[in-house]
């Protein structure tokens, strides 16, 4: 029953430690505006999320028959894989950090960090109304 | 909580945003010391950012790694009826660059600001994460 329920509410919890994380990246990154040499970074989301996702369902990837064989998706064991942004305008110091994108993606990353609050709020009305009848 | 590192992360900005404000209002106030305890010249400072590891999953936040003595020549000024001239009549006064200092100072408090925002967006987020399912 309660593995009922975890994965019922597996998704949206997946989606939403996810989209905390690539929060903290992008913050990391807005810091770091003014710091020479710094390389802004980020995560895919969707293809972070997938490989969560997989991670959790017990599936690793490719069949593993040898213990020398290495598995295909290492990034769905040690949290998603972190990329490096490609800038649009390179400053001279080595910073590329494009505060326009980053406040953006910042903003963005924010309200699907709410509206995946609310679909976990509202998928828990409905249990509960389901229980309570 | 990854959310909690946001707050340590912007933080870590404004602090470093705001040793550089600090050191912007004593350049700025300092232009004009000819001399100091040292008996020398006032030299501009500038700080060096540099980032610093905030958690194991490789979010960073900003410190400041230093701050350095502005290595570009003093400005020499003719004046020779001032105590500290030299022998051409020529004192040499501070190598702050009074432009280029407004012009930090408004960089660093954009910055600032903009590490104000990010913790009250992280705030709104974790105030909502505690009313889940109520």
């Amino acid at each position: 029953m309660t593995s009922k329920l975890d994965d019922a509410l597996r998704f949206h919890q997946t989606a939403l430690n996810l989209r905390a994380h690539r929060q903290q990246l992008l913050a990391g990154n807005i810091a770091n505006a003014d710091t020479p040499n710094f390389k802004a970074r980020d995560i895919d989301f969707s293809s972070a999320l997938q490989g969560a996702l997989s991670a959790h369902s017990g599936n690793f990837g490719l069949m593993v028959t040898s213990a020398r064989h290495l598995g295909s998706s290492a990034e769905s064991l040690a949290g998603p894989r972190v990329l490096y942004r490609t800038p649009h305008q390179p400053s001279l110091d080595g910073n590329t950090v494009d505060m326009d994108v980053e406040r953006t993606q910042f903003a963005d990353n924010a309200i699907h960090y709410e509206a995946n609050l609310t679909f976990i709020s509202g998928q828990i009305k409905t249990m509960l109304a389901a229980i309570q009848g | 909580m990854s959310l909690f590192s946001v707050f340590d992360i912007a933080g870590s900005a404004m602090a470093a945003q705001s040793q550089r404000l600090n050191v912007v209002a004593s350049n700025l106030s300092n232009a004009d010391s000819a001399t100091s305890s040292t008996g020398q010249p006032y030299r501009a400072r500038q700080v060096v950012f540099s980032t610093t590891q905030v958690t194991p999953q490789g979010a960073s936040g900003v410190r400041v790694a230093g701050v350095i003595d502005d290595p570009s020549p003093m400005k020499q000024v003719y004046e020779p009826k001032h105590p500290l001239a030299n022998d051409q009549g020529y004192v040499t006064m501070p190598n702050v660059n009074v432009v280029e200092e407004m012009v930090n100072m408004i960089s660093a408090s954009r910055s600032y600001q903009n590490s104000v925002d990010m913790m009250n967006t992280a705030k709104t987020l974790l105030m909502k994460t505690l009313t889940i399912g109520q």
